[in-house]
């Protein structure tokens, strides 16, 4: 019941499950496996985002309430280096993609 | 009116994470689409810090803390990434998902004494407790991909009963989690237990798992903590987290698949299978039957190449550890100038990851045309003269074709037997890293030209010179 109450309640949180996970595998699908490890990497980067749970915790913490701050403080740092060194890495990778088109375009 | 600013915000960095991944899945967007999902998340960020209020009102405070911890994420996180080789690549976007995973896992740590135990609901509890296992699993098993990848941890450690084990500790997670859910156990240590039994879990995962299936793990730890950082958004509420976690999770699982079918295995063969590590699978036939090889120099080799008209350069995880992807393209160019047509075969697996080979080579300028994918040089090997490995193995492998006992039968693999020379450069005759056999070594066509890749390819650039 609790569930049904749930779903009820959330109807559109579901649907944006729904839907993410469908356009997640119609995003993905036909990709040149040239390209699956800076895929990859982006996609790791955009997962960063549960740093914005982080910078909750930590917006709301009592700053006398040291172990909160503590752990805050280290899961926002741990989740900018996921952000900033997944899209950091990717681009570089992809540096090196865009780096021949100039060489390819000049024949 | 903040409140409405901030959805907005939200809404518009799903927007950009969507078209972000949709680019990034084609050569000529992907740039751009990597740079616009960032924007989103800068924009999703920046939002959250000024824009956010709970459900009394009140405002994010500690911003010197929070900009301080993204300070310091962002010098850490951009000198590593800007200072990282191209061939440690993998194990630093490994590295990157665990603190991902680590965060979403100290997410469920820090908010689950404010409900468990507090009245919070059971659909609550279930999104803290499966972000912290989530995420724990997550973080263990990416360091040790990390430390396995980046050489600290050689062996494939395959514990006695390995599977019941895992299977055993999938069972403590899941009945821990139930039995805190349902009210049996109210103790808040259990759920540091729970915490350390996913870490555990996560080290146990990652540990026998090894060889070309390393790409497909680090892919499936990606989809986890994306689950993990979803579980996060149902928390809150929050439409970022929730869009973002679920595209990475559902795009991620997908990824995973189709890298395996890239390897022609399924995914539970890679996760239950060993590869490698099985002792009858190593090299049917190969005890007892005396194999030999031919051996080639440096000089018989610029001479052969030198007098071909078509080399095809078949480079392997080998060419990237010895940083030989500069001189291999010294050797392309010079072989060109001669008028020796050269191609590199680029298998789907070549290096670590898929796509490594051809970022490697792209740093050194090598041209994007020159990079040709295995179906489309598998029929051009017939007429090619000379085909020169550099450093790969088990791609080139026909035991994946011919034995039906060999762990990496059917696979596709480049079909170099068919050209009329091969010359294997290696630094021995040990097993390549899959731990198998290599029965092409014994070939007639083939030579084996011992030595470090890049010394080896130094020297025939200065032999071809004097040609």
């Amino acid at each position: 019941m609790q569930i049904l109450e749930f779903l009820n309640t959330h109807m559109d949180m579901v649907y944006i499950v729904i839907l993410s996970v469908l356009l997640g595998v119609e995003v993905i699908s036909n990709v040149p496996s040239v390209l699956h490890t800076p895929l990859m990497s982006g996609a790791n980067a955009i997962h960063g985002v549960v740093i914005i749970g982080a910078i909750i915790i930590m917006g709301k913490a009592d700053p006398s309430n040291i172990l909160t701050m503590a752990l805050g403080f280290l899961a926002v740092i741990l989740g900018t280096l996921n952000v900033v060194g997944g899209f950091v890495v990717t681009d570089r990778m992809l540096e090196m993609f865009n780096k021949k088109k100039p060489g390819k375009s000049k024949e | 009116m903040g409140e409405y600013l901030l959805e907005i915000s939200y809404l518009i960095a799903s927007v950009l994470y969507i078209l972000g991944l949709k680019m990034l899945s084609g050569p000529k967007t992907a740039r751009k689409g990597n740079l616009y999902a960032a924007f989103g998340m800068a924009l999703a960020i920046l939002a959250t810090i000024f824009l956010y209020v709970d459900e009394e009102g009140n405002k994010l405070q500690n911003h010197i803390w929070i900009f301080g911890g993204i300070a310091v994420g962002s010098v850490v996180g951009w000198l590593a990434a800007v200072r990282v080789k191209m061939t440690a690549m993998p194990q630093m976007v490994s590295i990157f998902n665990g603190m991902g995973g680590a965060c979403a896992a100290l997410i469920g740590l820090i908010e689950f004494p404010h409900y468990f135990g507090h009245g919070g609901s059971i659909l609550i509890l279930l999104t803290i407790f499966a972000g912290l296992v989530i995420g724990s699993v997550s973080f263990s098993g990416s360091v040790v991909a990390f430390a396995k990848l980046n050489g600290n941890m050689n062996k494939d450690i395959r514990l006695p009963f390995y599977n019941i084990i895992n299977t055993l500790f999938i069972i403590a997670i899941f009945a821990i989690t139930a039995l805190l859910l349902v009210g049996t156990l109210t103790d808040p240590m259990y759920v540091y237990l729970l915490a350390l039994i996913s870490l555990a879990y996560g080290v146990l995962f990652v540990i026998p798992i090894g060889g070309a299936d390393m790409p497909v793990v680090i892919s499936l730890l990606n989809s986890f903590t994306g689950m993990a950082a979803a579980f996060g958004g149902f928390l809150y509420g929050n439409m970022a987290m929730l869009t973002g976690g679920i595209l990475v999770g559902s795009a991620g699982t997908i990824l995973t698949v189709v890298m395996c079918n890239a390897m022609n295995r399924s995914l539970t063969n890679v996760i239950f299978g060993a590869f490698g590590t099985g002792g009858a699978a190593v090299g049917p036939g190969g005890s007892g039957v005396e194999k030999s090889y031919k051996e080639i120099g440096v000089s018989d080799t610029a001479v052969l190449l030198n007098y071909s008209q078509s080399v095809v350069i078949v480079p392997g995880y080998g060419l990237a550890v010895a940083q030989a992807q500069h001189v291999i393209h010294e050797l392309e160019e010079l072989l060109e100038e001669r008028g020796v047509s050269v191609k590199y075969a680029i298998h789907p697996v070549a290096g670590r990851m898929p796509g490594h080979m051809n970022v490697l080579l792209a740093e050194s300028n090598v041209e994007y045309d020159k990079l040709v994918e295995m179906e489309d040089i598998n029929p051009e090997f017939e007429t090619t003269d000379v085909v020169l490995v550099v450093g790969a193995n088990d791609v080139v492998n026909p035991a994946a074709k011919n034995d039906p006992a060999s762990p990496i039968y059917g696979m596709p693999i480049l079909e170099v037997e068919k050209a009329k020379n091969i010359i294997i450069n290696k630094r021995s005759m040990n097993v390549g890293y899959a731990g198998i056999d290599n029965e092409l070594f014994y070939h007639e066509k083939n030579s084996m030209l011992f030595g470090d890749a890049k010394s080896v390819l130094v020297s025939l650039v200065a032999e071809l010179k004097t040609l």
